[in-house]
């Protein structure tokens, strides 16, 4: 689903959202919506990259690179085709887009996962299913990308804000060490809900000889196979 | 009179939903998400969500009953009904998907046909509450709006 470059005011942000299921696309375009934010969704990676301009080549035409105002991606991790990862990967290869924020979700809270996309680049990481206080963990990132995209010639800001989601993340108790496939841990939220605050600090891990996933409060999680 | 009273049994409904764990917190969330400018947020992220679990339901129904059975395809269909269900706060039927997703990995086909039973009556349980709830809560609306 391609959309028109929406007229943004001053503050008004522009934020691309990438889940191939209908259902979660219009949750998420609720949720940004009430968060004032101007929406853009679609249902694949690959047209996500298309909306970019970057399904050719990584580069877009000088052309095509003042059409799309983007100022953060959100996308769902598990896509058919393409995941969230892949994505990432070459939003953060491509020149053009390389410094927007992008945020990923995902319905499987598995530490190796949540590092693997801080890792490659993504400012957040969301469980879904995701709710209006996620949007507020939206907006730092596109504050701070504001700055840097007026001042390009500071990479401190983009560095900065990296390392402050690690250090959220590491604040957090971490869950229970006690599962040999996984290297550290820390829960996927650093603020949140109330609920989710209670979720970390409740939380039972099953024996490492089983890749399962720790449960939480009545919540079990079932193990991810992509 | 009988509007107040159907609107008290709309909330006795809903309450008693949440209380006997066929809805949590998403559900709410849905809720908060409808205003005057969307009134029928709930409804249609709803009915997507119905629309969604009957393909997969069949698709289910159908893929378990091929030889061999294709459990991946078994496993990749579960994953959609419990990310709908969960978006929904539909949370019985997102409960069965766990077992199912297990019985999935140890290529179970008999644990993944009793899953799919179960989460067949969670999920027409839920249908018919949800759309008692909407046409209660159209009455209603209805008769708000008629009388202004």
């Amino acid at each position: 689903m391609e959309g028109q470059e929406p007229e943004l005011g001053p503050c008004e942000f522009h934020v691309l959202a990438v889940d191939d299921s209908l259902l979660d696309r219009k949750l998420l375009e609720r949720l940004l919506t009430t968060s004032s934010f101007q929406v853009t969704s679609v249902d694949s990676g690959s047209k996500a990259l298309e909306f970019l301009g970057l399904l050719d080549s990584l580069d877009p035409s000088p052309h095509q690179q003042h059409d799309v105002k983007v100022n953060l991606i959100i996308t769902d991790y598990c896509m058919p085709g393409m995941t969230g990862y892949d994505l990432l990967k070459k939003i953060k290869e491509s020149s053009s887009y390389k410094d927007i924020p992008v945020v990923i979700m995902s319905s499987e809270n598995l530490p190796s996962r949540i590092s693997r996309c801080l890792e490659g680049g993504a400012e957040e990481f969301l469980l879904k299913p995701v709710q209006l206080s996620d949007m507020n963990r939206l907006r730092p990132h596109l504050l701070k990308s504001q700055t840097s995209c007026e001042d390009k010639m500071n990479n401190g800001c983009e560095r900065e804000t990296a390392v402050e989601c690690e250090s959220m993340y590491e604040r957090e108790s971490p869950m229970n060490s006690g599962i040999d496939e996984y290297e550290s841990e820390s829960p996927a939220r650093s603020d949140g809900g109330h609920e989710r605050e209670n979720i970390s600090k409740r939380i039972s891990v099953s024996p490492p000889s089983e890749r399962r996933r720790p449960k939480f409060s009545g919540r079990v999680m079932s193990k991810c196979t992509a | 009179m009988e509007v107040i009273q159907l609107q008290r049994r709309h909330i006795e409904h809903i309450n008693s939903l949440f209380q006997e764990g066929y809805l949590d917190d998403q559900f709410t969330q849905l809720q908060q998400l409808q205003d005057e400018v969307n009134p029928d947020f709930v409804v249609e992220v709803v009915s997507l969500f119905f629309q969604d679990s009957e393909k997969l339901l069949t698709d289910l129904g159908r893929t378990l009953e091929a030889q061999p059975v294709d459990f991946k395809r078994v496993d990749a269909c579960v994953h959609q009904l419990k990310g709908s269900s969960s978006s929904i706060g539909a949370q019985r039927v997102k409960n069965v998907c766990i077992p199912f997703r297990v019985s999935c990995e140890e290529k179970n086909r008999d644990g993944c046909l009793r899953c799919l039973r179960q989460v067949e009556q969670e999920f027409v349980f839920i249908k018919n509450k949800l759309e008692t709830l909407f046409r209660v809560s159209n009455i209603s609306r209805l008769s708000k709006a008629s009388r202004v």
